[in-house]
C-alpha cells in the first residue's frame, strides 16, 4: 500500500464556502439568473415577432376573404370580374384535376428514386440523381414553367396535362428528398431479418421497407401536393388559366385556383378582388388540411428511429 | 475427404481419447456422427483487412454448438458465413469452403437466399418486422408463396416457440408491442415457420434480462430435437448451461503481420472444455482472466 503513487489534490473547499455558493443570494448565483431572465425574453421577443407576418396573413385573408366566400363561392365559375356575385369552381376543378395528375406522375417516380437511392445508391449514379434533386428543389418555379413552356407548348399547347406535368416537376424533388430520409429510417436490422428469411432484395423492399415507410412516404407526399396546389408561377405559362370548367386532358387551356386568384388581384375591379380574397382563403384552407392529415398520418409513424 | 488433423490448431479427432474418470454426458456422443457444416480452413476479411483466419471446425447436426471468444474474435463473422449473411457487407471476401451437408455454401449455382431459408437466424437484438405478431410469424411461408393453412403454421411455430399462449389473444397486434424476450421468441418463431434444418442465434439473450433468458436457453433445449443449433454467446455460463460443444475462438495477437485477426483455438464437448480445457488461452478466458 506504501507504494502507491501520491496524487496531489486540490484541498477541499471550506464547508462555509459551500453552502453560501449554493444560497439564491449568492452574487453568482444572481447574475445567472438575471441572464437566464433576460435570455428568455430576448427568444420569446423573436417567437412573436416571428408568429407576426404570419398571424397578420392568417387575419387578413380570413377577414377579407369570408365576405366573398360561400357556398356559391364552390359551386359558380368567375363572372366577369366588375360583377357581384359567382365563384372559384372552374379554379377548384382546375386545380384538383392538375394536382391529382401531377401526383399520380411524381409520386410513384418520386418514390422509386428514392428506393433506388437509399437501397441501392451507392456509385456515382446515385451522387449525380442527388445533387441534381437538390438543384432542382432550389429552381426557381417560374423557371419550371418556362421549362416546360419551351419544351411542350408549341407541339401541344396549353392545358390540364402540361400545367400538371409543370406541378410535377416541382414536386419530384420534395417526394424524392422526403421518401429518402424516411427510407433511410427504416432500421438495418428490418431488412437483416427479412434477408434471413430467404428474401431476395425486391422483397424485401416490397414487403418490409415499404411498408414500415409507409406513414412518413405519405406525409412527404402529401406536403408535396399542399406545395403544388399553392403554386401560380409553374402555371401561367403551361396551364394559362380558363373563364369556365374545363375537362379536357388536354389542349384547352385549363384554370386553377392560384390564376384566378393571380388575375382577380390585379385587376381594378372591387368583386374581383373580393373574390381573389376568397380564393386565397380556400386555397389556405386545402393547404392547411393536406398540412394538418401529413401531420396526424406522419405522428402514428411505424419508422422510429432507434 | 475431409481431414480435421490438419491445420494449426488440435483437430477434433486428435483429441478424442477419453480422458480417465470423465463421465462424458451421455446424450453428447464423443465423436461427431454427422456434420451439418464442414468448414475448412475458413477465413473472411472486411476489405482486404481479416477477421478470422485458417477455421476448420465440423458443426454436428442435432446438437447445440456454441462459439465463444472475446470480442473482435470473429464468432459472429464465423455465424454469419454459415448462411451467407455476411454476404450482405459488400466489402466481404472469403477463403476455404463451408459445406452444408456435403454441399459447398458458396459454389457458384448456390441461391444465397435458398441457403438462408433453410438455415434460420435469429438476431442479437430482437427485430419483429413492424406488423401484426400473426404477419411477423407467416411472413416466410407467404415469401415463399404459401397461402393457405396459414393460421396452421403460425400456431405451430408459435407453440413451439413457447410463446402462443401469452400471443393467442393478441395476434393482430404488433410484433413491437410485446416484452423484449416475447419479441426475441417471435423472432425465433418466424424463423421456425420456415421449417429450417438449422437455426443461427447471434447473441440471442445480450439484449435480455435474466428471467427472459432462462426462458430462451430452455427453448433452446427444446428446439435441440428437431433442429442444430449454433450460438454465439459472450456468457460463458450461457454457452455451459445450453450447448453440447463449445468452439472458443480468440484474438491472435502475434500474427506475424501485426494486424489482429480471430482463430480457432479449440473446439471440445461443453463439458470437457469447460472442465478440462487443453489449450491454455481457453483456460484462462474461461477463468476470467481475460478477454
Amino acid at each position: 500500500m506504501s507504494s502507491l503513487p501520491v496524487t496531489t489534490l486540490a484541498p477541499p473547499r471550506p464547508a462555509s464556502e459551500v453552502s453560501s455558493s449554493l444560497r439564491a443570494a449568492d452574487p453568482h448565483s444572481r447574475r445567472r439568473r438575471r441572464r437566464s431572465r433576460v435570455m428568455r425574453t430576448v427568444l420569446l421577443a423573436g417567437m412573436i415577432a416571428a408568429m407576426i407576418p404570419l398571424a397578420l396573413i392568417l387575419i387578413e385573408v380570413g377577414r377579407r376573404g369570408a365576405n366573398a366566400f360561400g357556398w356559391s363561392f364552390l359551386t359558380q365559375t368567375e363572372p366577369p370580374f366588375r360583377r357581384e356575385g359567382g365563384g372559384y369552381l372552374q379554379g377548384l376543378v382546375g386545380t384538383f384535376y392538375m394536382v391529382t395528375f401531377a401526383t399520380a406522375m411524381s409520386v410513384p417516380l418520386g418514390i422509386m428514386a428514392a428506393v433506388y437511392l437509399v437501397e441501392y445508391g451507392r456509385g456515382w449514379l446515385a451522387r449525380v440523381i442527388r445533387f441534381f434533386t437538390d438543384v432542382m428543389t432550389g429552381v426557381p418555379s417560374v423557371f419550371v414553367g418556362l421549362f416546360v413552356y419551351a419544351l411542350l407548348i408549341r407541339d401541344i399547347g396549353f392545358g390540364t396535362f402540361v400545367g400538371a406535368l409543370a406541378l410535377s416537376v416541382i414536386m419530384l424533388p420534395i417526394v424524392v428528398r422526403s421518401s429518402e430520409e424516411m427510407l433511410k429510417l427504416v432500421p438495418e436490422d428490418q431488412r437483416a431479418a427479412s434477408a434471413a428469411l430467404g428474401a431476395r432484395r425486391w422483397q424485401t423492399i416490397v414487403k418490409v421497407v415499404l411498408p414500415t415507410a409507409r406513414p412518413g412516404l405519405v406525409t412527404g407526399a402529401m406536403l408535396a401536393v399542399a406545395r403544388a396546389a399553392g403554386e401560380t408561377a409553374p402555371l401561367l405559362l403551361t396551364a394559362l388559366g380558363a373563364l369556365s370548367v374545363v375537362t379536357a386532358v388536354q389542349g384547352t387551356p385549363q384554370s386553377a385556383l392560384t390564376l384566378l386568384i393571380y388575375d382577380g388581384a390585379t385587376q381594378p375591379f372591387a368583386p374581383g378582388q373580393q373574390r381573389a380574397w376568397a380564393g386565397a382563403l380556400l386555397l389556405l384552407g386545402i393547404v392547411f388540411v393536406f398540412t394538418a392529415v401529413a401531420r396526424f398520418v406522419s405522428s402514428r409513424s411505424t419508422v422510429r428511429p432507434d | 475427404m475431409y481431414s480435421t488433423t490438419t491445420g494449426t490448431h488440435p483437430g477434433i479427432e486428435l483429441r478424442h481419447s477419453p480422458v480417465g474418470g470423465e463421465t462424458p454426458r451421455s446424450e453428447v456422443p464423443e465423436q461427431i456422427q454427422s456434420a451439418v457444416f464442414e468448414i475448412e480452413q475458413f477465413g473472411v476479411s472486411y476489405a482486404g483487412t481479416p477477421a478470422i483466419a485458417d477455421i476448420s471446425l465440423r458443426i454436428p447436426a442435432g446438437e447445440i454448438t456454441a462459439l465463444i471468444g472475446p470480442s473482435g474474435c470473429g464468432k459472429s463473422t464465423l455465424l454469419r458465413s454459415l448462411n451467407r449473411m455476411n454476404d450482405l457487407i459488400a466489402v466481404a471476401t472469403h477463403t476455404g469452403t463451408i459445406r452444408y451437408r456435403g454441399l459447398d455454401l458458396h459454389a457458384a449455382d448456390v441461391d444465397p437466399a435458398e441457403v438462408r431459408r433453410r438455415i434460420g437466424m435469429v438476431f442479437q437484438k430482437p427485430n419483429p418486422f413492424a406488423q401484426s405478431i400473426y404477419d411477423n410469424v407467416a411472413f416466410g411461408p407467404r415469401l415463399h408463396g404459401r397461402s393457405k393453412g396459414l393460421d396452421d403454421v403460425v400456431e405451430r411455430a408459435l407453440r413451439r416457440a413457447a410463446l402462443w399462449d401469452e400471443v393467442k389473444d393478441k395476434l393482430r397486434e404488433p410484433g413491437h408491442a410485446i416484452s423484449g424476450g416475447q419479441q426475441q421468441r417471435l423472432c425465433i418463431a418466424r424463423a421456425i415457420a420456415m421449417e429450417p434444418d438449422v437455426i443461427l442465434m447471434d447473441e440471442p439473450c445480450s439484449a435480455l434480462d435474466p428471467i427472459a433468458t432462462l426462458k430462451i436457453e430452455d427453448l433452446m433445449r427444446q428446439l435441440r430435437e428437431d433442429y442444430s443449433i449454433v450460438i454465439v454467446t459472450h456468457n460463458m455460463q450461457q454457452a455451459a448451461r445450453v450447448s453440447d460443444r463449445t468452439a472458443f475462438l480468440t484474438v491472435d495477437m502475434e500474427a506475424a503481420d501485426g494486424q489482429r485477426c480471430g482463430r480457432l483455438v479449440e473446439f471440445e464437448r461443453t463439458e470437457k472444455l469447460f472442465t478440462q480445457a487443453s489449450d491454455e488461452r481457453t483456460e484462462a478466458y474461461i477463468t476470467g482472466r481475460f478477454g
